[in-house]
């Protein structure tokens, strides 16, 4: 027992933790691990895509009025640019198990960059929505005719765009700390759950993103 | 490696990344579409797929174990509870014509 545990130590896999028996155990537990994360994370947004689809139904001319002040051009485009992020995201946990450093880091950054981007519009878009009095709590002055629910709908709009923005700029900041990590060669084709890991956090905010521009932009629109 | 040979490869991220695309500039059209009180529907039917190929090919759950598939399916299982129950709520307020406090309270 003894020599099999120096025999053990000995070939010891870079990035294995103690615990685990092998490089495929550890793995399998990292990513039930991740996915447990983000079931909390589904059924916490669930709270905000509930509160929405409650008052969608009780106030939809309020919600269709809302609807019509954002700007669609710029949430489509903001798709186009979150789904090549995903993209982008699998092509680099993709190169990671080829063990690809040059390859891994290019698509990160691409990712980094499609994030930035993402921001970006999302800034242009608040922005727009300061300038036309359409803040409730801050700036809130709509012109015109419109419901008195329509405060509700640009308070769901801000909280959950808000916290789908907040869960990017985490990203974009652990992302940061991946392309160090990368750069400096922790990752190998036998290590590199955390890329895969946070891959699979950065597809999670793409999906809540997929909702969110259908409920907020597009409904009640024709 | 053994997960090589389960992996998706390069081409099938492509075809997903063009399905979403797809996807995408099919919703934003059908939202200028009068299709009456299925627009909502069809919109959510086209998001749930979207994210449906997401989870399934970018995070890769159909490459994963059968304890992952149980898994996710659990925690999506519950989602579905939390809305199924709330909105069987209030749709059903006022079917039992007896006064509920929330009615008494907006009246």
């Amino acid at each position: 027992m003894a020599a099999d545990h120096v025999d053990h130590h000995e070939h010891h896999p870079h990035g294995l933790a103690h615990q685990f028996e092998d490089m495929a155990q550890q793995k399998e537990s990292v990513l039930l691990g991740m996915w447990s994360f983000l079931i909390t994370e589904v059924l916490f947004f669930s709270g905000y895509f509930l509160t929405y689809l409650v008052y969608r139904t009780q106030y939809p001319v309020a919600f269709a009025e809302g609807s019509h002040e954002l700007d669609i051009t710029m949430g489509a485009f903001n798709t186009v640019v979150l789904i090549l992020s995903s993209l982008t995201m699998a092509m680099a946990v993709h190169k990671s198990h080829e063990g690809s450093k040059n390859g891994t880091l290019g698509y990160l950054i691409a990712t980094f960059i499609l994030g930035g981007v993402f921001l970006c519009v999302k800034y242009v878009e608040y922005s727009a929505k300061f300038e036309h009095g359409l803040v409730p709590g801050l700036a809130w002055h709509p012109h015109g005719e419109h419901s008195p629910q329509l405060a509700l709908f640009f308070s769901l709009y801000f909280g959950m765009t808000g916290m789908h923005a907040l869960h990017m700029i985490i990203g974009a900041g652990l992302l940061i700390w991946l392309l160090v990590k990368t750069a400096k060669g922790t990752y190998t084709a036998e290590y590199n759950a955390p890329i895969e890991v946070f891959g699979l956090y950065w597809h999670f905010v793409d999906i809540v993103w997929i909702f969110l521009f259908p409920l907020l932009y597009l409904l009640g629109r024709h | 490696m053994a997960e090589h040979h389960n992996s998706p490869t390069v081409g099938t991220y492509l075809a997903v990344f063009s399905a979403l695309m797809v996807l995408t500039a099919l919703t934003v059209w059908a939202a200028f579409q009068d299709l009456g009180p299925y627009g909502d529907l069809v919109a959510m039917v086209i998001a749930c797929t979207k994210a449906t190929v997401v989870i399934v090919f970018f995070m890769h759950v159909k490459y994963s174990s059968r304890l992952l598939w149980l898994f996710v399916g659990a925690g999506f299982l519950f989602m579905l509870i939390l809305f199924a129950f709330t909105m069987a709520d209030y749709a059903s307020r006022g079917w039992l014509g007896a006064p509920s406090s929330y009615y008494l309270s907006i009246q």
